[in-house]
């Protein structure tokens, strides 16, 4: 069997909705994080197989790349601000965070 | 001697009693001795009168002489056309010699008053009244037009009701004030709607342009008529003021204000207001005018000297002589006496003010006392006053080489003569009649003050004849009411200077179809100018009146005779008992007492139906108009009732609901609001999804 273009977009699809249920679901900010990396990722698959599939050249696999180094600074900036909520609210639960509403 | 300086002369007598006023009353209070200022005051404008009366006779004696100044300029009135109305002086024989007449007698009032006042609680400001007095007076006198004689009128209305009521705390004092103010209004109103009359139709107030445009041959509303109506308008103000049969009745009532003002107000001045408008506007009346002038002032003569002859009370008996004196000059203009009117109007001034000094200063010698009939033999206590006294009645009985008889004469036979010519012979019979009745009155005034014995013993006891300041104004006034101050021939007028000379004969402004017959002018007088001097107005009127002379004169003195007599018989010898026919005359005596139930007349018709108008009014008021206004009340508050629902229920319900569903809606949405971020994610993946699903098709 032929690996066509489906089956990583069925990959990518699946590791989204995975990256959306954590982000959904879990609780704790650092599993959030955790949920976005996978949909980041998720996106880097579809980036990686339109660029082998489609006559784009080397353009996706640069912004994967891209992407990897945005999900690097973003996670280091998004730790920063975990780690400053829990010194303002002692807690990392986003549920329980709720000022906004406020 | 120039125009301009008599002219200042007259506008400086006018002002001065006003200085006089206010300087005494504003400084009253501070200084006790500011009467003597009022009394100087007046002094120098009798000097200054007296000088204002020489030059005009001697400079000017047959010119008018008229200053005046716009007061107000009104500009072009519709319908009208341009209005302006003039205030001014004006300077002829009758008002130079009025206004010394008033002068005198106000100036010995003052002097008068300084004695007999003496004590009272409110001395200077009665001073500054009697100034408000004279200066009013004095505009009737000196204007040249109607309005400001009215505005002048009306101010001597209202210094008389402050002189009148001056001992306020009595009641009768201030009631009497007040009626004769309230009914000298109602003549007042008369005057003014004759005066508007006038004006509508000639647009001006001033006398001589009136008198002009009626010789011209203007008539108000174009109709004789007319012009009776407004001279029996303008009469009507001298009803009031002269005090005239029907309201005759505020003047024996104002006698509760203090003597001098009685000698003041009504001898020489404010009653004599209404005979020198009569006066002044004597050109203008016609003949039917005339009528009722001279039956008015019949009955005003007539009415009050039958009063007289009961009263007992010394200064009512003074007053009704008044009255019936004032009735005689009002019959004698009706009658077209105008110069005998005028003569007796200055005569009567004098000696009724000396009477009614006089009485004053018995009244004060006998501690207040002004029954009659409790005084008697004050003769001798009393010399002074009681020749003066009795001088001034012979003058008022009409006997010979006094004053009133020249102008009693002159009226008696101005009636005569009326009646010679006209029919109308009930005039002489009330003249004649009066004369008998003035006579006997007078006499038993003086019989019963002066002579016989005194009939209380205690108050003759302390009787005492009065001081300098009060016996000479008697001296000088009954002194003036001797012949030779008005001509050297005593049974006759016609030679003396105050005919010939100082008042010239009226002229005669009506149409001619309007006058008396003898009163038209004659072609053969006109003819002879010079003659014309003597003639009053036609040939046959100086002949007719020439006849009645002597007639006149013989029968009026026979008759003050009878009068004298009969008061001697039956008051001083007692031959005839005055209590038997009393008795005998019960009804007539009583009727006669009571003042012929004129008060109780006018108290049960128009008091009572003022009264009754009043209630009515009231009742109008209270239930209809009341109701009118408390009903729309109702109307209003129900209306404002059910605003008030609709505001509540539907304008509030709408607002109220709006609110309701906004604040629903909120709730709706405030679910979505949870402020937590995977909420927040789901509904945006949500719309992503539904987004895509929108634009599938792009």
């Amino acid at each position: 069997m032929e690996v066509t273009l489906t089956h990583f977009l069925i990959v990518s699809t699946l590791l989204f909705s995975l990256g959306i249920y954590g982000i959904v679901t879990r609780k704790n900010a650092i599993m959030v994080l955790m949920g976005i990396e996978l949909i980041l990722n998720a996106s880097n698959i579809n980036f990686i197989a339109f660029s082998r599939f489609g006559n784009f050249g080397l353009q996706g696999q640069l912004f994967a790349l891209f992407v990897i180094v945005l999900a690097a600074a973003e996670a280091a900036i998004a730790l920063a601000i975990v780690l400053n909520v829990y010194k303002t609210f002692v807690n990392v639960n986003v549920d329980e965070i709720d000022e906004l509403r406020d | 001697m120039s125009e301009s300086f008599l002219i200042n002369i007259s506008v400086i007598v006018l002002f001065l009693p006003l200085l006089g006023f206010v300087v005494t009353l504003l400084l009253g209070k501070k200084i006790p001795k500011i009467f003597f200022f009022e009394v100087f005051v007046l002094f120098a404008g009798l000097v200054l009168s007296a000088i204002l009366l020489f030059g005009k006779l001697t400079y000017f004696a047959d010119t008018k002489i008229v200053s005046e100044f716009k007061w107000i300029d009104m500009g072009n009135v519709p319908v009208f056309g341009s209005i302006n109305i003039y205030l001014g002086m004006l300077i002829d024989d009758i008002s130079a010699l009025m206004i010394v007449v008033v002068y005198i007698v106000s100036f010995l009032v003052h002097f008068f008053s300084i004695d007999y006042m003496k004590g009272d609680i409110r001395y200077n400001r009665y001073f500054a009244y009697l100034g408000l007095f004279t200066f009013s007076m004095s505009g009737i006198v000196l204007t040249h037009n109607m309005l400001m004689m009215y505005i002048f009128w009306e101010l001597v209305g209202i210094s008389s009701y402050l002189l009148i009521g001056f001992w306020y705390e009595k009641k009768s004092a201030s009631d009497a004030g007040k009626k004769a103010f309230i009914v000298n209004r109602i003549g007042d109103l008369g005057m003014l709607a004759g005066l508007l009359i006038l004006f509508i139709t000639y647009n001006t107030f001033s006398f001589e342009q009136i008198f002009g445009e009626i010789a011209k041959g203007n008539l108000p509303f174009n109709s004789e008529f007319w012009l009776t109506v407004t001279g029996v308008l303008i009469f009507c103000g001298a009803i009031g003021k002269s005090a005239q049969f029907p309201l005759h009745v505020w003047l024996p009532d104002a006698m509760e204000g203090p003597t001098p003002v009685s000698a003041l107000i009504h001898a020489a001045t404010m009653v004599a207001a209404g005979v020198y408008l009569v006066v002044r506007v004597f050109g203008i009346l016609t003949a039917d005018a005339m009528l009722v002038i001279a039956a008015i002032g019949a009955l005003s003569a007539f009415i009050p000297a039958t009063i007289a002859l009961t009263q007992n009370d010394i200064k009512r008996v003074l007053a009704y002589s008044t009255v019936s004196q004032l009735g005689y000059m009002i019959m004698a203009l009706g009658v077209g006496a105008y110069k005998f009117a005028f003569f007796h109007l200055v005569t009567h001034a004098f000696f009724k003010a000396c009477l009614f000094l006089g009485s004053g200063s018995v009244i004060h010698a006998m501690h207040h006392e002004q029954d009659i009939r409790n005084m008697g033999g004050l003769r001798k206590k009393m010399p002074i006053t009681y020749a003066t006294f009795l001088l001034s009645s012979i003058a008022i009985s009409g006997i010979p080489l006094t004053s009133g008889f020249l102008s009693k004469d002159g009226i008696l036979s101005g009636t005569f003569a009326f009646a010679s010519l006209t029919g109308h012979w009930l005039f002489p019979f009330v003249g004649f009649l009066v004369a008998l009745m003035t006579a006997f009155y007078m006499f038993r005034l003086v019989i019963l003050t002066f002579h016989g014995e005194p009939r209380d013993q205690h108050k003759y006891d302390h009787a005492h004849e009065s001081k300098f300041a009060m016996a000479m104004p008697l001296v000088v006034l009954s002194v003036l009411s001797l012949f030779f101050w008005y001509t050297p021939n005593p049974m006759s007028p016609d030679a003396g200077w105050f005919y010939s000379k100082w008042i010239k004969n009226p002229v005669i402004y009506t149409p001619e179809n309007a006058r008396w017959d003898f009163m038209k002018s004659d072609e053969a007088a006109i003819s002879e100018s010079s003659e014309q001097h003597d003639i009053m107005y036609s040939e046959t009127y100086t002949k007719a009146l020439h006849h009645a002379h002597w007639p006149a004169v013989i029968l009026s003195e026979l008759l003050a005779i009878c009068g004298i007599l009969l008061a001697f018989t039956m008051y001083q010898w007692k031959k005839i008992s005055a209590d038997k026919l009393t008795e005998r005359f019960k009804p007539l005596y009583n009727f006669s007492l009571n003042k012929w139930y004129f008060d109780e007349l006018y108290h049960k018709t128009f008091v009572a139906g003022t009264l009754g108008l009043s209630w009515l009014v009231a009742w109008f008021d209270r239930v209809i108009v009341d109701g009118i206004v408390d009903g729309s009340a109702t109307v209003t508050k129900a209306v404002s009732t059910f605003t008030g629902r609709f505001d509540n229920i539907v304008v509030d319900g709408l607002v109220n609901f709006m609110a309701y569903l906004s604040a629903f809606i909120g709730l709706f949405f405030r679910r979505f609001q949870t402020g937590k971020v995977q909420t927040y994610i789901i509904m945006v993946i949500f719309s992503i999804v539904i987004l895509l699903f929108l634009f599938k098709s792009f």
